[in-house]
């Protein structure tokens, strides 16, 4: 079974397995609070805030990428403050990968978040108030398990959207088989090379089957809670 | 208990201003829809900070504008049962009901079990609150506010949503509860008869201003208060007690005016009741009539007339300790010749009495 893939193969199956996961965790609690902050706050910026999250959905992501490595490469603002005082790189490393993919699936995953925020009657948060819970509380204990199943559709899109990710990853991270080599990277990459349409082949079938696993454990997650929230 | 209210408070083309002070018992707010009552609930809450205003409960400031006082609401200890009940969706009857207790760390099973039983909803309580019909959902909504243990109930139309049968469910145990966790409740309606079941004291709201403030008795025999009241809905409430179930279906009732005669009224001999008697429904005799078919005959002095622009004037007539107030014409005012001081006798049907006028104490 496992010389079904060479070792580069499987170790870009796992890399995309891996960027995707923590490019969806790490993104989570902030495309929360991004998301509710989109959706009940009135603040200077709000529009603003609302056009940056977007903007890599409608940019090309070759450009995304470009402006990654801008930023976040060794010398860029961003990444020459985080390697000198975190030792954090992002350039050419796997973290970069999941940096990019966590960018690109981001406005994905704040726009199912922010559906279900708006969704949410805030009567019902008020009336925890009067029976005495605090703002956390309040979003703990009503507003949070309302939103779960929004919550738990925006992680899964952003987690489908990460793993198919391509042109904002190459360009920040470029093509480095075990480091940055992801499974649309290395399809592109076998394509490239005379004779590589059988090992492609291969891989496009992993991203398929890997694909509609995350569709229906969605489905199934999705109706899972629904069905605890009460709301079927 | 005391509760002491005045706010001032604007909207685009309305405004409130509102002062008054509710004693311990069930105060009702009442007035039309949009006269402000669900406002100065929402103040009360702290769900609204008011332009200016305090509001004092139990010598405990909780908004005071000049002061720069505001308490968040969820340090007020306030139970608010809302209109359309607002149960949590995501739990259970149970959790719903253990909301309030559990963050306030006081878990006390007793009490839980004293309510649950009080409201008769033992049997839901592993439901989810979209199973649960309107009246079950407006039950365990008055459960959860009275369980997080507040010091004062709020109460914004909590029958509102339902149809006739189902507010015959639950009134009488908004009863019970009035009398039996003594908790003072501020309730917001637009139907007199509830109100003339449930409050001891009536605040008559009428565009952002109080019309009148006093004992239920009082502002519903007010001929004064009948504008805001809405003519169709003045009418005063007796106090009776049930005296005997008779063979036909009548129930004998006595009251400090003179016995009655009602149709079925619940209750067993000896328990006291709230009558109340729609001004439109009562007639002015100036001698006891005879060969009549209505058997509610009783003899009253006028206490005063008052007319407005219309063809017809109500008339306040004292009968023992009661007031009653009739609604006539003006021509009949001034044939019979009504004024303060006269001995007349006031007559009125016993079917005009609907169910839901009648009340247990």
């Amino acid at each position: 079974m496992t010389d079904w893939l060479t070792p580069d193969e499987w170790r870009a199956v796992a890399l995309s397995l891996r960027v995707s996961l923590v490019a969806t965790l790490v993104s989570l609690p902030i495309g929360i609070f991004v998301a509710y902050a989109l959706a009940r706050w009135r603040f200077p910026g709000r529009q603003l805030l609302n056009g940056l999250v977007h903007l890599p959905l409608v940019l090309p992501p070759v450009v995304t990428g470009y402006l990654l490595l801008l930023t976040f490469g060794r010398t860029g603002a961003i990444g020459a403050f985080l390697d000198r005082w975190f030792g954090l790189v992002f350039a050419f490393r796997w973290t970069g990968a999941a940096l990019a993919a966590a960018i690109m699936a981001f406005p994905l995953m704040v726009r199912a978040i922010r559906l279900t925020i708006e969704a949410v009657d805030p009567k019902l948060e008020q009336a925890a108030s009067t029976l005495g819970a605090s703002k956390p509380l309040v979003f703990a204990t009503v507003t949070l398990p309302l939103i779960l199943p929004g919550i738990v559709a925006g992680s899964i899109l952003a987690f489908a959207k990460a793993m198919g990710e391509f042109g904002a990853t190459i360009t920040f991270v470029s093509n480095i088989p075990g480091q940055t080599q992801t499974i649309p990277s290395a399809i592109y990459a076998l394509l490239q090379a005379p004779g590589g349409e059988g090992a492609a082949g291969r891989l496009v079938i992993v991203a398929v089957i890997a694909a509609m696993a995350a569709l229906l454990l969605s489905e199934w997650i999705a109706r899972l809670v629904a069905r605890r929230v009460g709301a079927s | 208990m005391s509760l002491r209210i005045a706010l001032r408070h604007g909207f685009p083309g309305f405004d409130l201003d509102v002062d008054f002070g509710a004693p311990s018992g069930v105060t009702a707010l009442y007035g039309r829809s949009g006269s402000g009552k669900t406002t100065i609930v929402n103040a009360v809450a702290g769900l609204l900070r008011p332009d200016a205003g305090r509001v004092v409960a139990d010598g405990v400031t909780l908004t005071d504008t000049t002061a720069g006082t505001f308490m968040p609401p969820h340090k007020r200890r306030i139970g608010y049962v809302f209109q359309e009940g607002r149960l949590f969706p995501h739990l259970s009857v149970r959790s719903n009901l253990t909301y309030g207790a559990r963050l306030a760390g006081s878990r006390d099973a007793a009490e839980f079990d004293r309510i649950v039983d009080l409201l008769g909803i033992a049997n839901l309580l592993d439901r989810r609150p979209a199973k649960l019909s309107g009246g079950e959902k407006s039950r365990v909504a008055l459960g959860r506010a009275i369980l997080s243990k507040p010091r004062l109930l709020l109460m914004d139309e909590p029958l509102a949503a339902l149809d006739e049968a189902r507010k015959a469910e639950i009134l009488p145990y908004l009863e019970r509860l009035r009398d039996e966790t003594g908790l003072p409740i501020l309730y917001v309606s637009h139907s007199p008869s509830e109100v003339a079941r449930l409050a001891t004291t009536v605040v008559l709201i009428d565009a952002g201003r109080v019309a009148a403030v006093g004992e239920a008795a009082e502002v519903f025999s007010d001929p004064a208060a009948a504008h805001a009241l809405g003519l169709r809905e003045a009418g005063a409430v007796l106090v009776a007690r049930i005296e005997a179930h008779e063979a036909d279906g009548l129930t004998r009732l006595s009251t400090s005016a003179g016995p009655l005669l009602l149709p079925h009224v619940n209750g067993s001999p000896g328990t006291s009741v709230r009558v109340r008697l729609l001004a439109q429904d009562v007639m002015i005799a100036l001698e006891k009539p005879s060969g009549i078919s209505a058997l509610n005959i009783l003899p009253a002095r006028v206490t005063e007339i008052r007319v407005g622009e219309g063809p017809g004037a109500l008339v306040r007539l004292e009968a023992g300790d009661e007031i009653i107030l009739a609604r006539i014409t003006r021509r009949s005012a001034t044939t019979l010749q009504l004024a303060p001081g006269r001995e007349v006798h006031a007559v009125l049907k016993a079917v005009s009495i609907a169910k839901e006028s009648v009340g247990e104490i």
